[in-house]
């Protein structure tokens, strides 16, 4: 009886026992590791700044299987690398993290974005191309010391890509 | 258990309580049989028993599962070895980082993959860690199911919130971890996290004591589970019981001392043991182990060295284990958890099993339960302390 009493007293007076948070007035902060459910990441341009290049290894490796992709095909009928289609049915999808961990190109990241109830059960749970591509600033926005780091590894990458081709421009 | 006397009168013994007649008493009067669940508020999950009761007692009882049977083994063989790891945390919902290790070890063992010392340190953290998830949230349960609706389950809650908050920094998600990796753990933990994680063990024993001083002279609680559901140790044995419920038993068995996988042979800590089996020494087992796990998180806490997390070599995609099989278990906060692995040298298990410590607990309800009264079977049930999720897979 005393414990309950003495709770019930430090849960409107001790700070530390305040912790009930007035959602959706005020919103809980995440930790940086926090995931929910994947999205693309582009530098710059929305549509050609994409860094997906259809290589369909999340595809292959999501166990639930809740990625969709189809690549772009030029006029000539080439496979270009885009994708064309890249659906995630988030109601399938668990939130499990193995697509980022696959993906050799740092294309596609974990969001922290949770609402996303929706009216019907079968369109609006199915996120399209449009709806999955976020920016790279939107990116260091919520994994800051992620994001840094995949900054640093992409521009060493495109920094010996670049000295690669200057060493064969030079050969020729 | 008494055998059923002849005359079908009651036992001439007056030493022996009327609780422990059987069936073949007062054979004249009908047996009533009552369906408990699978929609019962204290079944634990989708769980159903068929009961027949003579009067108020329990003359057979006979589980019924299978609610959430989800293909686990199953599905683990049509997805890579790495495909199975967000599948185990769904097992046993609890306990999500336990089961990672018991996975994670079957495959190091199939594969020889080793583990480096850093991560060994944090497997040791997080899966006790889970432990005081799993035995605080369990005793918030027990008490609800013995009618303390809301007030203790909120006390316990709170307390594992504070660990499901360290869990979110580390992995990204409160109970669905999916941490753990071939040959090490996904990534190094975040800073500041261990001394959070030092103030959430140095404020557990306080917690622990206020707890144990609600529950453990607590009139109604002795008067609900003290010899009620004994359990003796070679029925426990015979069953191939593991865990608190086992060692409740007496029966001195924790794998942690049996096979010190891990660095477990680093820490100096004991195993609880109960004298009489009952279910007054199924809820205080986990007190005391409760408190030896905060023996080990805090050497662990302190000594955990610097360094890499992961096997540089260890693959985790298109991984291809040698031909052959291997068994891996670890003591997971409800028993012993093992996984069974067979390679046929693809990328995917030839053979998946688990071995449950819910489930195998789970067999032994009718022996728990006979004999007593209706209303003792959910406390019964409640100390086995099931998962829905692990037991129907």
């Amino acid at each position: 009886m005393g414990i309950t009493a003495k709770n019930f007293i430090a849960s409107y007076t001790k700070p530390e026992s305040l912790i009930t948070e007035e959602y959706p007035e005020e919103k809980p902060k995440l930790p940086e590791n926090n995931r929910n459910f994947p999205f693309l990441v582009f530098d710059d341009d929305p549509d050609a700044g994409l860094r997906c290049v259809s290589c369909k290894i999340c595809e292959r490796e999501c166990p639930p299987q809740c990625i969709y992709i189809v690549q772009e095909r030029d006029e000539n009928g080439r496979p270009v690398k885009q994708p064309k289609v890249f659906d995630i049915d988030i109601s399938v999808c668990m939130s499990c993290q193995i697509c980022v961990e696959v993906c050799p190109f740092d294309a596609i990241k974990m969001d922290q974005e949770y609402e996303l109830s929706s009216l019907d059960r079968f369109d609006p749970l199915i996120h399209d191309r449009q709806r999955l591509s976020k920016s790279n600033e939107y990116y260091h926005s919520i994994h800051p010391a992620e994001a840094a780091a995949v900054d640093a590894v992409l521009a060493e990458k495109a920094a010996r890509k670049a000295g690669n081709k200057k060493a064969a421009d030079n050969e020729s | 258990m008494n055998p059923p006397s002849e005359t079908g009168s009651p036992s001439p013994n007056p030493a022996e309580s009327p609780r422990y007649r059987t069936a073949g008493y007062d054979s004249d009067a009908q047996l009533l049989e009552v369906s408990l669940g699978p929609q019962h508020p204290s079944t634990h999950g989708v769980f159903r028993m068929n009961v027949a009761l003579d009067g108020e007692d329990v003359v057979k009882l006979k589980p019924v599962f299978g609610y959430l049977h989800r293909n686990h083994e199953q599905i683990a063989e049509q997805v890579s070895y790495l495909g199975s790891m967000p599948y185990t945390d769904r097992l046993d919902y609890f306990c999500s980082l336990s089961n990672n290790w018991a996975y994670a070890a079957a495959v190091e063992k199939l594969a020889g993959i080793d583990v480096p010392e850093r991560a060994e340190y944090i497997r040791v953290i997080t899966s006790e860690l889970t432990r005081l998830v799993n035995h605080t949230s369990f005793l918030g349960f027990m008490l609800s199911d013995m009618g303390a609706w809301g007030t203790v389950l909120m006390y316990a809650f709170r307390e594992r919130e504070k660990i499901l908050d360290l869990f979110e920094s580390l992995t990204g998600s409160r109970m669905m971890g999916n941490y753990m990796r071939f040959g090490g753990c996904r990534c190094d933990l975040p800073p500041g996290w261990l001394e959070q994680a030092r103030k959430v063990v140095d404020g557990y024993p306080a917690f622990l004591d206020e707890m144990e001083s609600l529950i453990a002279t607590n009139e109604i609680v002795i008067s609900r589970t003290q010899r009620i559901g004994r359990l003796p140790a070679d029925k426990a044995v015979n069953g191939s019981m593991t865990g608190p419920c086992l060692r409740a038993s007496g029966v001195n068995y924790d794998i942690r001392k049996v096979d010190r996988y891990g660095i477990y042979d680093r820490f100096e800590f004991r195993v609880p043991l109960g004298d009489h089996g009952d279910c007054y020494d199924r809820l205080m087992i986990r007190f005391l182990e409760m408190r030896e796990t905060l023996k080990i998180l805090r050497p662990a806490l302190r000594d955990i060295p610097e360094g890499p997390v992961m096997d540089p070599k260890a693959r985790q995609r298109n991984l291809r284990p040698p031909e052959g099989e291997a068994y891996a278990r670890v003591e997971a906060p409800k028993g012993e958890l093992g996984f069974y692995l067979i390679s046929d040298a693809s990328d995917k298990p030839y053979r998946y099993r688990v071995r449950p410590p819910s489930l195998i607990n789970l067999t032994l309800l009718e022996d728990l339960c006979l004999g007593e009264k209706i209303a003792d079977v959910m406390v019964i049930l409640g100390t086995i302390d099931i998962v829905l999720g692990e037991v129907d897979r």
